[in-house]
């Protein structure tokens, strides 16, 4: 064992904090007032209505906390999307937050409900939706009614799949708002708060002249008795979460995997807390992703042999692949382990995103990458053939991915080790995480260079001590941007964890993999040899 | 020789006697009403004899049904137990006509004590003190002081106490006109008045005498708790008392084994012969325990020989019994009835539990509800006191309401400590009034819910069907805690506010404000307060599991789970109809107070063209009607309420 130095951890506490003040911003929602005066009413928040949704004592993996970080919105996105076990069902669960602008939709809100409903569309998860939206913030209008319309899409599509869509109507869900019920399977509206029509009084009386009110214009007891959008109508808040969870005990819902066909397991032999001292406050130094392996797959047992059987351990070392547990699932592993990719790692990477195909194994990616090899012998070894082959494999590979930016993620090395744009099922970062195109230092470097080959093209003098300040400005942008709240906020990922939650976070998605029938491929792209 | 017994009784004392009969090698025979069926003395019993029917009359007072039920397993003696055909000269005459031995006295012995006044006659010829009926005239100041009583009263109508010899005659003649005018009969009684009588009874074989009980604390007049030997007797007045006692048992030649009860005044040391009991009392084990005896055995010895007389060894330490009945202190000691979920009560050394009941029976209406006698023994009164206290207190009884509670309070108190017993000690009569021994509000025990609620989601943690295995309540994004809720302890205004437990789960396991939770499982959480450590049992029950029994050494506490959401359509008053559709109403069939059957017709609705007829569901008293003919109702409304008499099925 080697000795760790107590900085590792201490750095890692204090990006953990720092991580738990931005989830802290996400959860006061619309700030205290508003949540008061929401409370005076009666109403609940989005996490208290999911609270009282899932099943007592279960999980709730929330996705995207952190959207919309880093803009001009609340964190969050006033609307909170997550996983939660209800009835015993895992489900897609997106809940509006009213105390932020009324639960408007601004272009995040959107971008983070197309991203839960691509969840629950490839796991194949029931959806419930929690409604209550003023509607599109309109001064954004331009960035989400066009694009908005595959909301709606989304659900019917969701209900054509078999994947049953549920909305619970707890206040305004107004004008295109009002098409989240009209596409639902079911909908369930609290009486004397839902307010659901395509106009409102003003509206219709600019459109038609007609005098109207909110009630008979779109009230849960119009709805329930007269024009038979709501299935149900619910005494209040409680009353619907009950019908709700009674409609999903309902569904008649199978996995495609079953859980009692999970094998028991053994937890990890170590303790999820070293984790914390396994990451290097600095990246540039390596360490072995073995270490993090060993706390997050099964121990040994009755069931599993090995907690890890590596492939090629001699092969392109720089790669770790091979094969274990996590809570009793089969996963095929694929982890950095110098940092940099070599043709042979690629090559290695490649075979082994095959092997996992050929049995139905569902594949994990650990990050921490500094990108593919550059250099003459590199090129002309073929670097980019090799790299190309694994990005070929990773890319028509169906087994399900899961990734997780433990550290680095830069150039190319972020798309070989299947990054956001390669769609993995899952993709969760680490505080400790950065991801860019390349490293700050070397992209000013990069930068410096080009500027310096330009003036001397020009036959000007390069002001080297002039650049030194531009150099400063982009290193420290680029830096911020390759952190993991800036590019969560981005919805680079579905959200950033606590080292210590990977093996539970991990168990989630697996066990939410297996809602869904999966096989892996023998068709990929050419390989390029 | 007696080679298979039946027990002409049921539950605990059937168990009793089977337990002798085992040591001694006899088979044993048990019979059973149709509620008993499942009562483990009769799986304990080699044979078993159903007597069909409920009711004692129907079954266990059935002499006939019981000589047939000897007559049928081949037994060959009958053990009678305590109470039912136990003092019946006729059913004993009967045993031993139909040539079966019958563990008990002679009919003749079991005659002469049966009747109260010829007794009492038979006692005062052997020179037993009993309680005369004195006359102005026969009156010395040696029988003060005096109650004059009239013969038709009761409840303390009519009664005076005279303390003076000179106002006796006075009094009588007042005490006559009195009851002369109020019950139409002057005829009045003057007795020796014992201002806080004492019942202490002798344990006789034969006319052995095994030392004395004290059985003074009592309520409704029932025994509850008994010791031997009785605390604070002087020397002479112990002798006097076996002496006595002896005396009786000679007088009518008793055999096998009895008990001669006398009312004790503890301030004069006087005594008077109450009754003779010609059978084994439930209290017997105490002799037992200091004795070193065992009274069945004797019994059955006494029953099968002309038994020569043995003499005990002297009594050692001190033993006390508590009748553990489920019954309601606080009700007017109103039984229970209903499953006793859990019944375990620890047997340390030195201490006994003779129940009829385990973990899972029913405890039914139709016979006495004491569940269990639990008796410890030590070497002297106040550790056998403390003991039983903490056997009690470790106890798990969950589903009916007892006088546990009541009975540590007893054992505990300063006053029964010291040994200053009476039968007024829980009527209030005595220095410890009634009021300071209801048993303490268990509130000091803010760990009870807490172990309540982390048990529950341990337990829901169990019966999840995926992410079995997941930390309990796990978020990536804490917001807030999980929440449970505990219906209110019952007010003197109804319920009062849910008790709340905020719990949060998660990777490092469960974090409760206040308390240090150091281990948790579906049965069992081990909290730490302040420094202090302490595990709490917890038992679940209930169609849902919302009734939640949670023991700890400080005592028990029952809660119940307020459900996190109530279907509306069942949150009615119960007994309630509601309107099926929404209609309008063309006829009520029925009037506020009136009685109706299951299926009477309450009231007709019209809906739809269509007519509903809504009906009582059970019989009983229409309390409400909220409509009228020709009101128009909504779905869901309720119409009418329709109240069950009480126990009746719902």
């Amino acid at each position: 064992m080697t000795t760790t130095p107590v900085s590792h951890r201490d750095a890692m506490l204090e990006k953990i904090d720092a991580l738990e003040a931005e989830h802290a911003k996400a959860v006061a929602g619309g700030g205290e007032r508003s949540v008061a005066r929401h409370h005076k009413r009666g109403k609940l928040m989005p996490r208290e209505r999911i609270e009282l949704l899932v099943d007592e004592g279960s999980a709730f993996l929330e996705l995207s906390p952190l959207a919309a970080w880093g803009s001009d919105f609340t964190v969050g996105a006033s609307v909170v999307t997550g996983i939660g076990v209800v009835e015993g069902v895992e489900c897609m669960i997106t809940a509006n937050d009213p105390s932020v602008k009324g639960g408007a939709s601004n272009p995040w809100t959107t971008k983070k409900i197309f991203r839960a409903s691509q969840i629950a569309e490839e796991n194949g998860l029931p959806t419930i939706s929690l409604v209550e939206s003023g509607g599109a913030d309109l001064p954004t209008q331009k960035e989400i009614f066009i694009p908005g319309g595959k909301l709606f899409r989304d659900i019917t599509r969701a209900s054509a799949r078999k994947e049953p869509t549920v909305a619970l109507v707890f206040g305004n869900s107004t004008a295109g708002g009002a098409y989240v019920p009209g596409m639902s399977d079911y909908t369930v509206m609290v009486k004397e708060q839902a307010k659901v029509f395509l106009g409102g009084p003003p509206l219709v009386k600019m459109a038609t002249g007609e005098e109207s009110d909110d009630e008979s214009l779109g009230g849960a007891e119009m709805h329930a008795r007269t024009s038979g959008l709501a299935d149900y109508l619910a005494e209040d808040e409680r009353d619907a979460i009950r019908i709700g969870r009674r409609i999903i005990a309902r569904l008649n819902w199978r996995k495609a995997r079953p859980d009692a066909d999970v094998p028991t397991y053994a937890e990890p032999a170590g303790d999820a807390d070293d984790l914390l001292d396994l990451i290097p406050s600095d990246l540039k130094e390596p360490f072995d992703p073995r270490d993090v392996i060993a706390l997050l797959c099964d121990g040994v047992s009755e069931t599993n042999g090995a907690a890890f059987d590596e492939f090629k351990p001699l092969y392109g070392t720089s790669l770790v692949t091979g094969w274990a547990r996590l809570h009793g699932r089969p996963i095929g592993i694929i982890a950095n382990a110098q940092g940099v990719l070599f043709s042979e790692e690629a090559q290695k990477a490649t075979q082994f995103v095959q092997l996992a195909n050929q049995s139905d194994t569902p594949l994990l990616f650990l990050h921490n990458t500094t990108g593919y090899m550059v250099g003459k012998e590199y090129e002309q070894g073929g670097i980019i053939k090799h790299g190309a082959m694994m990005i070929n494999a990773i890319s028509n590979s169906t087994v399900p991915h899961l990734t997780v930016i433990l550290g680095a993620s830069y150039g190319a090395g972020n798309y070989g080790m299947n990054g956001r744009a390669f769609d993995p099922r899952f993709l969760f970062t680490w505080p400790s995480a950065k991801s860019a195109v390349m490293g700050p230092a070397q992209l000013a470097g990069v930068l410096e260079i080009v500027a310096e080959q330009s003036a001397t093209s020009k036959g000007e003098t390069f002001d080297a001590e002039g650049f030194k300040a531009v150099k400063e400005v982009v290193e420290a942008q680029i830096e911020e941007q390759s952190m993991p709240y800036f590019l969560s906020g981005m919805m680079y990922d579905d959200g950033v964890i606590d080292p210590r939650d990977t093996r539970t976070v991990l168990g989630i998605c697996l066990s939410v993999i297996d809602n869904k029938t999966f096989a892996g491929t023998d068709r990929f792209g050419v390989f390029r040899m | 020789m007696i080679t298979r017994l039946l027990v002409a009784n049921r539950a605990e004392i059937a168990s009793r006697v089977f337990r002798t009969c085992r040591d001694l090698g006899i088979e044993t025979v048990a019979i059973h009403s149709d509620a008993d069926t499942d009562l483990p003395y009769v799986a304990e019993a080699d044979h078993a004899v159903h007597l069909p029917g409920n009711s004692p009359a129907e079954t266990y007072l059935r002499a006939d049904l019981v000589l047939d039920a000897a007559r049928r397993s081949g037994a060959d003696a009958i053990h009678p137990g305590y109470g039912f055909l136990s003092e019946n000269a006729d059913f004993a005459r009967a045993v031993i006509a139909a040539g079966l031995t019958w563990v008990g006295p002679a009919p003749e012995s079991i005659e002469s004590m049966g009747s109260k006044i010829e007794s009492k006659k038979l006692m005062e010829a052997a020179g037993v003190p009993v309680l005369t009926n004195h006359t102005a005239e026969s009156a010395t100041e040696a029988d003060l002081p005096l109650l004059v009583k009239a013969s038709a009263g009761g409840g303390g109508r009519g009664m005076r106490i005279v303390r003076t010899l000179a106002d006796l005659p006075g009094e009588i003649e007042k005490a006559r006109a009195e009851a002369e005018s109020a019950f139409g009969d002057g005829t009045v009684f003057v007795e020796a008045y014992v201002e806080r009588g004492r019942h202490v009874e002798v344990q006789v074989v034969g006319s052995s005498v095994y030392g004395e009980r004290d059985c003074s604390i009592q309520r409704r007049h029932q025994k509850v708790v008994e010791e031997s030997p009785a605390p604070g007797l002087t020397t002479e007045t112990r002798t006097a008392l076996h002496d006595a006692a002896r005396k009786a048992a000679e007088a009518i030649d008793y055999r096998g084994a009895g008990t001669v009860e006398f009312l004790l005044d503890p301030d004069t040391q006087r005594f008077f012969f109450l009754e003779m009991n010609t059978r084994l009392q439930v209290e017997h084990p105490v002799t037992e325990a200091v004795h070193g005896v065992d009274l069945v055995a004797l019994q059955i010895a006494a029953a099968e020989a002309d038994w020569t007389m043995g003499w005990p060894d002297p009594p050692s330490g001190h033993a006390i019994e508590v009748r553990l009945y489920a019954e309601d202190p606080a009700a007017d000691y109103q039984p229970q009835s209903g499953e006793l979920t859990t019944f375990e009560i620890p047997t340390p050394e030195g201490v006994r539990v003779d129940s009829g009941f385990v973990s899972g029976s029913v405890v039914s209406t139709h016979y006495d509800a004491m569940l269990a006698k639990v008796i410890a023994w030590a070497p002297t009164r106040t550790a056998a006191a403390r003991k039983l206290a903490g056997v009690l207190r470790s106890a798990r009884i969950h589903g009916l309401v007892t006088n546990r509670d009541l009975l540590v309070e007893i054992l505990r108190d300063e006053t029964f400590l010291a040994g200053d017993v009476s039968t007024a000690f829980l009527a209030g009569g005595g220095e410890t009034p009634i009021a300071s021994l209801a048993p303490r509000p268990s509130a000091g025990s803010p760990g009870v819910p807490v172990a309540a609620a982390l048990a529950l989601a341990e337990q829901a943690r169990l019966a999840r069907t995926v992410q079995q295995r997941l930390p309990v309540a796990w978020r990536n994004v804490p917001s807030q805690p999980q929440v449970t809720l505990f219906q209110g302890p019952e007010g003197p205004e109804g319920p009062e506010d849910p008790i709340s437990v905020a719990w949060w789960g998660g990777r490092d396991g469960y974090v409760v404000d206040g308390h240090t939770v150091i281990a948790a499982s579906a049965t069992a959480v081990t909290l730490e307060s302040d420094g202090v450590r302490t595990t709490y049992d917890v038992t679940t029950s209930g169609a849902d599991g919302g009734v939640v029994d949670v023991d700890h050494p400080g005592g028990h506490q029952r809660l119940s789970v307020v459900p996190r959401f109530v279907d509306p359509a069942d949150a009615v008053a119960s007994g309630s109809l509601l309107a099926p559709m929404p209609g309008t109403v063309v006829r009520v069939a029925v009037e506020a107070g009136q009685q109706v059957a299951a299926g009477d017709v309450v009231l007709v609705l019209e809906a739809m063209k269509m007519q509903h007829t809504v009906t009582a569901p059970t019989a009983g008293t229409v309390t409400e009607i909220n409509v009228h003919t020709g009101a128009q109702v909504a779905a869901g409304e309720v119409l009418a309420v329709v109240d069950a008499p009480e126990g009746a099925p719902a």
